[in-house]
């Protein structure tokens, strides 16, 4: 695969995987646009330059390990790691997303797709996941890493602060979260569902090294991740702020498409904005 | 077991002191075993594990849903976590992080109830786990084993080890009557077969298991060749020691110290039905909490005793004829 540090071929990257989401959701008819788009970049910057990973080699024991525990947002999972290459995520199959027999189940599942490396979709529990794996790392004196992707509305979960407790307690620095902050839960705004600010605020107080990426900016998520894996003694947590539905006009900061595919008008719109 | 072995059935240890001394010799033998425990290390046993391995230990404090899902990721990443708590705890806090991180994805995570049952005591129903097997046994993939005394805990901690996949072991807070000589072999998903018998069978888990012994006795002074089998392995259920059961006795009585509702006795019911129909009767607890006591004076009033199950195999001897 082609790793890559270069600003403009990661955005090209980003736009493709774009259309895959808003071509996958189009065809399923279903799933979760919003929370996919606002992802992108966060899982092109981890696939494409930050982790160390093999898609020809999908159990190598020294991998980062990556977790969507936001796993609603499946499309761009799937998009990013189908351009990746992994042979279990085929580009040309990207369009059986939710259909009977695909192995693009509506939220990830290892059962179907052996590289990913957790099964998610009932939120909140991914960060104790990780951190799980982060202790074996540990144990096993290795110095892989692992990300996390959260989503805004998944942190008001209880679990969520258990593992941020123990992550901190357990000095777990070789855990990344990544907060996708746009805003946007399935019932409307996150500030009229249940406020999370002062979000940094509540991090660090959990005893976490708090980074605030623009979260569709890449250089700017590059640096973040580049101070995550200079802080030692504790984990940290990207609070990328984004906005649901990035890239498709009428998908932007709408409540709507957080679960709701596009029609096949709204896809052919959405592709000439994607060009 | 030799027919008709006199069971001398002297007080032994508690099953959840057995799996915290069997816990530390795994330790020893295998680096890969780590623990979670949920500020209960004293009293589900892993202390002992704690102190000799205090790197391969790690405390969660009182949140237990997070201490599953952490177990998740340590035996995806390659280790052996064993997860301990009360099983009221475990098991129903728990329960959604053993659905969606452990049983989903089938990972190698096995759970430690203890306190199981209503013989914890004093601490009273909030404490008290009397459906924990329904629960564990609804999980697709899940091994669920109960043992009756210290030597098969050892045992089965042992196998339940030594197999992939994710297991629940039950144990409880009280001493229990000795039912097995040292060495006794066990083999997951194989029941044993304590006494012969050709009239009644009587199945049990657990400290049920004993009293079925008690029962078999009581039994035969009246004349009746009562079988007592020990169903220490929930799920998958033994259903050649089942259909023998059923074909060679044509009664069965299910003792538990479990609810009714969804323990062995309804998964033995279905494997009857659909293997050899026959007379069933159930020992167990019905629709109800218990309450605070001493573990002797709640099994007492609960039913959970020799008399109820000798009753149990009177009626289901009645009803057969």
């Amino acid at each position: 695969m082609r790793k890559t540090k270069d600003l403009a071929q990661l955005q090209a990257i980003a736009r493709g995987v774009r259309r895959h989401i808003v071509e996958m959701t189009g065809a399923a008819k279903s799933g979760h646009p919003g929370g996919s788009l606002s992802a992108v970049e966060t899982l092109v910057t981890l696939y494409f330059d930050v982790m160390n990973h093999d898609p020809a080699n999908p159990r190598w024991a020294d991998r980062d390990r990556f977790i969507l525990s936001k796993g609603h947002a499946a499309p761009v999972l799937y998009a990013v790691m189908a351009e990746c290459g992994y042979a279990d995520t085929p580009v040309d199959q990207l369009n059986t997303l939710r259909k009977l027999g695909s192995v693009y189940q509506g939220h990830p599942d290892r059962r179907f797709i052996p590289s990913l490396e957790a099964s998610t979709g009932s939120l909140g529990q991914g960060l104790s996941v990780a951190i799980g794996m982060g202790l074996a790392a540990r144990l096993d004196g290795k110095a892989w890493r692992t990300y996390v992707v959260l989503g805004d509305g998944e942190i008001q979960e209880g679990q969520i602060w258990e593992a941020a407790m123990f992550g901190a307690f357990h000095k777990v620095d070789n855990v990344v979260a990544i907060v996708d902050y746009n805003r946007i839960q399935l019932d409307g705004f996150v500030k009229d569902i249940m406020e999370l600010e002062p979000l940094a605020d509540k991090w660090r107080a959990f005893g976490w090294q708090v980074v605030e990426p623009d979260g569709h900016d890449i250089a700017s998520l590059q640096k973040a991740f580049a101070e995550a894996a200079a802080t030692k003694g504790k984990p940290t947590v990207l609070i990328a702020h984004t906005i649901k539905g990035k890239g498709v006009s009428f998908m932007e900061n709408n409540p709507k498409f957080h679960g709701v595919a596009p029609t096949p008008a709204e896809v052919e719109q959405a592709l000439k904005e994607l060009a | 077991m030799a027919a008709k072995a006199k069971f001398e059935l002297k007080l032994g240890p508690a099953t959840r002191e057995a799996f915290g001394a069997t816990l530390v010799e795994l330790g020893r033998e295998n680096k890969d075993i780590v623990v979670v425990d949920a500020d209960l290390s004293k009293s589900t046993m892993t202390y002992g594990f704690s102190k000799e391995f205090p790197e391969r230990f790690f405390t969660c404090g009182i949140a237990e849903a997070n201490m599953v899902a952490i177990a998740s990721g340590l035996a995806a990443a390659g280790k052996i976590p064993f997860a301990a708590s009360f099983s009221a705890f475990l098991m129903t806090k728990g329960f959604e992080q053993l659905r969606v991180t452990v049983a989903y994805p089938n990972f190698n995570v096995k759970l430690v109830g203890t306190h199981s049952g209503i013989s914890i005591g004093e601490d009273g129903p909030s404490q008290m786990s009397v459906e924990d097997l329904a629960l564990a046994c609804s999980l697709p993939g899940f091994t669920v084993i109960a043992p009756a005394d210290g030597v098969a805990t050892s045992a089965l901690v042992r196998a339940a080890t030594a197999m992939v996949g994710p297991v629940f072991i039950r144990t409880g807070r009280v001493k229990v009557p000795v039912v097995y000589a040292a060495g006794q072999q066990f083999e997951v998903g194989k029941a044993i077969e304590l006494i012969e018998g050709s009239d009644v069978t009587l199945m049990a888990h657990g400290l049920m298991v004993a009293e079925s012994i008690r029962a078999a006795e009581t039994l035969e002074a009246e004349g009746i060749s009562a079988r007592v089998v020990d169903m220490h392995t929930i799920k998958p259920l033994d259903r050649e020691a089942i259909h023998r059961a059923a074909a060679e006795t044509g009664a069965i009585v299910v003792s538990e110290e479990h609810l009714v509702d969804g323990g062995l006795g309804v998964r033995v019911a279905q494997a009857v039905a659909e293997l050899h129909p026959c007379v069933m009767e159930f020992v167990g607890i019905r629709n109800t909490y218990a309450e605070s006591g001493t573990p002797d004076g709640l099994l007492d009033k609960y039913g959970l005793r020799a008399p109820e199950v000798a009753a149990a195999a009177r009626r289901a001897l009645a009803r057969k004829k």
